[in-house]
Order: structure tokens, then C-alpha cells, then sequence
């Protein structure tokens, strides 16, 4: 012990004197094992949603294959497991690089208010215009005007807090959080007013779901959502940094607030895109990084991300597959992925130690 | 060479650091310690560039630290706070691995994995390498969190009170870790510390603050003076000669 307690008793030299072996190199995950484990369980989470993908387009086609309407049905459900890739894609990386940046992993980014705004749009489109207006308002013009009014209101909310003196993450949230309820509080109180009817027509699109998506929006969607992603992937490593927190990070010479602005803009791309597309998915975000982080148990976001992307596709496909097909309940599938998201969200709250 | 310029921070009418004038030698071991809320940390703080100042300038090494990138600086410069606590589960290694990202931005190089196998086996941490930070003991963390920053390579090594939560023989350990660093390494060492007798012991330098001033600077002989430290410290201390230097008795 006591050669232990007294380190000037052992010869140490300043240059590179260890007994370092290739075997001891650092890898971003702790064994072999689960590394191991992290590779099958990715490839198996990958065939899943791909064979789910395949259950969607072929299985209980009305027609069959030899009939020329044959293809038109695969091509409606195309769009579908599109949207899905699309949605799984944006929420949770969007949803896992917000935990990163705000060194919280119990919040969703849904938290700066876009599914609130979301709602209020499509809320005062019924309420100030009629239920002709909500129907008619889509398209590329109506998909832009939602994207633009999400991005503008979250640029704000960075710009404003986090580039003054007084910046503060924790601030910037809670007026988020604000901003949300009241926008929700007057959507509420708009839909208190509507006939049964218009609510009705409402409601339908407030439940986020794959069948609001519009093929015609791909071209623009599809290059954004992959730029984005990509971008954010680029950023695994300095993600990793500033999970430790500002202060590490900062030490480590990144440009803490910089790079927070530049991933919150990424996500608030990411999310805007999705909710317009289709809808507010409030928990399926939180539920799938949360899983993810259980899954590749590592702290590298070069894993983390593509873990959650094959998750997000999987929880879609599947869902959607059961839902539509086995069970015959399509308009209960965002239910269900709700259900099930706030389950798991009191399920890790309850035992925070794995956070 | 850390060099304040008439450096000053205020938190409100009533609570303000400064205006501090000092000069920390380069190399050697200086000790910031003082009564609580004197400004210690806020100081360390400033000069490792997590707090900003409101008024003055900071050199580290010839560098301003408000202007300089934070990227360089990161190269000649390191901070580790009190309280480290992270959302994401590390093994040991890993975090020492981190150390290197100011050089190799998170691609470790086979001399980025040699150098943190050098701090790993330096701080003894070298069978806990794959051990994940929450099933270390207070002390094994702690140790790790000082391989981090020493991993860096930095010339400048600030540590806000890296005897927290140690127990005698940690502390001892964790300070005969540091005179070393400093001896053998080359690397100048500021830290916070609150026990005046480990300062006296283990530092070459002591910078006592009060009430967000530099109260006095100097040696430990100068600064180990029963007047001087019964005013900081607002109590009647006496100091004796002891086996290792001048001990403080309260």
C-alpha cells in the first residue's frame, strides 16, 4: 500500500515510457461483447424494419400480382414506409442530439414548442377560415408556410437567449416550455368554439400519422432531412464533447455556444420537416433515443445515431404493420406509439440511475 | 507565466472579485486557498476561460484569454471543476481518452492511445480502465478526472479543490500525483485547496484571497505566518515548525 500512496517512489520519466499494447486502445465501447452485441442487434433491428417495410407493401394487397393495379397500391404504400424512414430519421436524431446538447435525457425537442405551433396553425386554419381552408391547405405552399413559421419561431428562441450576455440553456427551454403552453392554451380555446363537425376534420390531423404525408413534398424534403443528417453525423465527435457539459467541453477547446447554436438549428430543421409532414409525435422521439442509449451502450454518437434511426424505423414499421394489417385498427397507430412512449418515459424516470 | 490585470467580476452591488492584480509563476505548484465565498473559484474559473470577466485582461502564457481561440487555448491550458458529472456512462478510459480531443478532435492516434495509457498507468487507474465512472469509488473518480485533464498535455494544469471527498491517504496520494506533475512533468499546477496545512506542505507558491482580493502572495515561508492567516481566515491560528515545514494549529 504504501508503495502505492507515494508515486515519486516509482521512476516515472516525461516521455512516452508505458506498457501500452495495441489491446488497450480505446473503443467506444467498454467489451468486445457489446460491441458484438451492438452489431447484431443493429443488423437485426435493420431487417426488421425492412422486412416490416416489405409486410407493409405486399401483404394484403386487395389485388393481385398479376393485375396492373397492383402497382399503383404498392406505390401509395411506398409513400408511406417513405415518410416513415423520413419521420424516424429526423425525430430521433433530432431527439438524441437535443439530449446531447442539453446534457438532459428527459426532454424531447417537441419541448421548443413545435408541436404546440403545430397544432395552433392547423387549429386557427378551421377557426378563422372554415373547414374548407384546412382541407385546401395543403401542398408545397402550405407545407413551407408551417416549416418557415416552426424554424422562424425556434431561430428566435436561440438567437434571443442564447447569444446575449444572460445566455442560458435552461432559460431558453423554459420559455420554450412556456411558448408551447400558451400556443396550446389558445388552440384549446379555439377548438372549444368549432361545430363537431370542423373538430372533427381537426382531429384527424392533429394525431401525427404517415397517411397526412404528401409524396409531392419528397423532392424538397428528402435532400434537406439527408443533408441535415448527415451534417449532424459529421458532428459525432464534438456531440460527444459537449455531452460532457460546457465546462468540459469548453476546456477541450469547443466553442460550446457556437456548436449548441449550429445542432439546435440541425434538430430544429430535422423536427420542423417531420412535423409538418406529419404531425406532432410528442413521445416517439423521447422513446426511441431512450431506447437506443439502453441498446448500444456506448457514449459515441457515430453508434448512437444510426442505433436509433434502425430503431425509429423499426417502432414505425412495425406498429404500422400490425396496426393496418393483424389487428385492422390504422387510425389507433400514433396511439399506440404515444401509449407506449409515456410508459417508457415513467418506466426510466422511475429507475433515473440509467439515465 | 498567468498574469491578472486588473481583472474584476461582479455578481451584484454587494458581491464583486477584484479588481485582482497577480502574477503566477510558470512551473512549480501554487495554491489558491482562502475563506469560503472569497473568490477562489471564481478566479480559477476566469482564468481557465469558464466564466467571463466583466472588466480587465488574463494572460496565460502570453495569450489574452478572452480573445484567444478556445481551440489553442485548449492546447496550453486546462480547468477541472469541483463537481464533474455526466449524463453519459464512460469507462475510465474513455475518459482519459477525451483529454486528447483538443489534438486528434476524437480520432485517437496511436500516440494519442500511448499517451493516455501513460496517464492511466500514472495515476494507478491502470486496472480500472474499462470500468464504467459509476462503479469507481469517490476517490478512483476523482483520479480519473485528473488523468483527463493532465492526458491534455496542457502547460497549465487549474483544479478546484481536487481533495474533495478524499480521505487522508487519497489526499496524500492525490498531492504527491501533483508535486510530481509538476517536478518531473514540468507543468505549472494552480488549485484550489482548503486545508492550509496541505498547501504549506505539498505547494511552492500560496496565494491566499479574501472578500474577492488577493490578500497576500508569496512563498509558503511568507505566507505560513500566524498574523496573516488568523486575519484571512477570521481565527486565531498559530503556527509551529514541524518535521515537514510550518503547520498550522486551530
Amino acid at each position: 500500500m504504501s508503495s502505492l500512496m507515494d508515486p515519486t517512489s516509482k521512476t516515472y520519466t516525461p516521455e512516452l515510457t508505458t506498457s501500452h499494447t495495441r489491446d488497450r486502445d480505446t473503443s467506444a465501447f467498454q467489451s468486445k461483447q457489446l460491441e458484438r452485441r451492438y452489431w447484431i442487434l443493429l443488423c437485426l433491428f435493420l431487417l426488421g424494419g425492412l422486412f416490416c417495410s416489405f409486410g407493409l407493401l405486399v401483404y394484403n394487397n386487395p389485388v393481385p400480382v398479376q393485375s396492373p393495379s397492383f402497382w399503383p397500391v404498392v406505390e401509395r404504400r411506398i409513400t408511406a414506409i417513405v415518410t416513415m424512414a423520413i419521420a424516424a430519421l429526423c425525430q430521433s436524431l433530432a431527439t438524441v442530439a437535443f439530449h446531447s446538447v442539453t446534457n438532459n435525457r428527459i426532454i424531447t425537442p417537441s419541448l421548443l414548442g413545435f408541436d404546440a405551433l403545430y397544432a395552433t396553425i392547423q387549429t386557427s386554419m378551421i377557426f378563422f377560415f372554415g373547414a374548407g381552408a384546412l382541407i385546401g391547405f395543403t401542398g408545397t405552399g402550405a407545407f413551407f408556410t408551417q416549416v418557415i413559421l416552426m424554424l422562424g419561431m425556434s431561430l428566435l428562441l436561440y438567437g434571443w437567449l442564447l447569444s446575449g450576455k444572460y445566455a442560458n440553456l435552461q432559460l431558453m427551454l423554459l420559455i420554450g416550455i412556456i411558448m408551447g403552453t400558451g400556443l396550446n392554451s389558445l388552440s384549446t380555446f379555439m377548438r372549444r368554439m368549432l361545430a363537431p363537425s370542423e373538430f372533427d376534420i381537426l382531429q384527424a390531423r392533429l394525431f401525427g400519422s404517415v397517411t397526412n404525408a404528401d409524396a409531392a413534398y419528397f423532392p424538397i424534403v428528402i435532400p434537406i432531412v439527408i443533408v441535415v443528417s448527415i451534417l449532424l453525423f459529421l458532428s459525432a465527435n464534438r456531440l460527444n464533447v459537449i455531452a460532457l457539459g460546457k465546462d468540459v467541453a469548453t476546456s477541450f477547446g469547443v466553442n460550446h455556444r457556437r456548436s449548441v447554436i449550429y445542432v439546435l438549428i440541425l434538430i430544429s430543421l430535422l423536427m420542423s420537416m417531420s412535423t409538418a409532414l406529419i404531425g406532432p409525435l410528442t413521445f416517439f422521439g423521447f422513446l426511441v433515443a431512450t431506447l437506443s442509449y439502453q441498446v448500444a451502450s456506448t457514449y459515441d454518437h457515430k453508434y448512437v445515431l444510426p442505433m436509433a434511426f434502425s430503431i425509429g424505423f423499426l417502432v414505425l414499421t412495425s406498429a404500422y404493420f400490425f396496426m393496418y394489417h393483424i389487428f385492422n385498427a390504422p387510425s389507433v397507430v400514433s396511439v399506440i406509439i404515444e401509449l407506449f412512449g409515456g410508459v417508457i418515459f415513467l418506466a426510466v424516470l422511475l429507475r433515473k440511475r440509467s439515465l | 507565466m498567468i498574469k491578472l490585470d486588473q481583472v474584476k467580476k461582479s455578481y451584484s452591488d454587494h458581491v464583486q472579485i477584484g479588481p485582482l492584480q497577480l502574477e503566477l509563476p510558470k512551473a512549480g505548484l501554487t495554491a489558491l486557498i482562502g475563506p469560503n465565498g472569497a473568490g477562489k473559484s471564481t478566479t480559477l474559473m476566469m482564468i481557465g476561460r469558464l466564466l467571463h470577466l466583466d472588466e480587465g485582461h488574463i494572460q496565460v502564457a502570453g495569450l489574452d484569454v478572452s480573445s484567444t481561440k478556445s481551440k489553442d487555448l485548449a492546447k496550453i491550458i486546462t480547468i477541472l471543476r469541483q463537481e464533474n458529472h455526466f449524463v453519459t456512462r464512460l469507462t475510465v478510459r474513455q475518459l482519459v481518452g477525451f483529454g486528447r480531443f483538443p489534438y486528434s478532435k476524437g480520432r485517437l492516434t496511436p500516440e494519442d492511445e500511448a499517451i493516455t495509457s501513460k496517464y492511466i498507468d500514472f495515476l494507478d487507474l491502470t486496472q480500472l480502465e474499462h470500468r464504467y465512472l459509476d462503479e469507481l469509488s469517490g476517490g478512483q473518480r476523482q483520479r480519473a478526472y485528473v488523468a483527463m485533464v493532465l492526458c491534455q498535455e496542457t502547460e497549465y494544469v487549474l483544479l478546484d479543490e481536487p481533495l474533495n471527498n478524499l480521505d487522508i491517504a487519497r489526499s496524500v496520494q492525490m498531492m504527491g500525483y501533483l508535486r510530481h506533475v509538476a517536478d518531473v512533468f514540468g507543468r505549472t499546477i494552480v488549485t484550489v485547496l482548503h486545508d492550509i496545512n496541505f498547501a504549506a506542505k505539498y505547494s511552492d507558491h500560496i496565494c491566499a484571497m479574501k472578500d474577492g482580493q488577493v490578500a497576500a502572495f508569496g512563498t509558503v515561508k511568507e505566507i505560513m505566518v500566524a498574523e496573516t492567516l488568523s486575519d484571512i481566515f477570521e481565527t486565531p491560528l498559530e503556527i509551529i515548525d514541524g518535521p515537514y515545514g510550518p503547520i498550522a494549529v486551530y
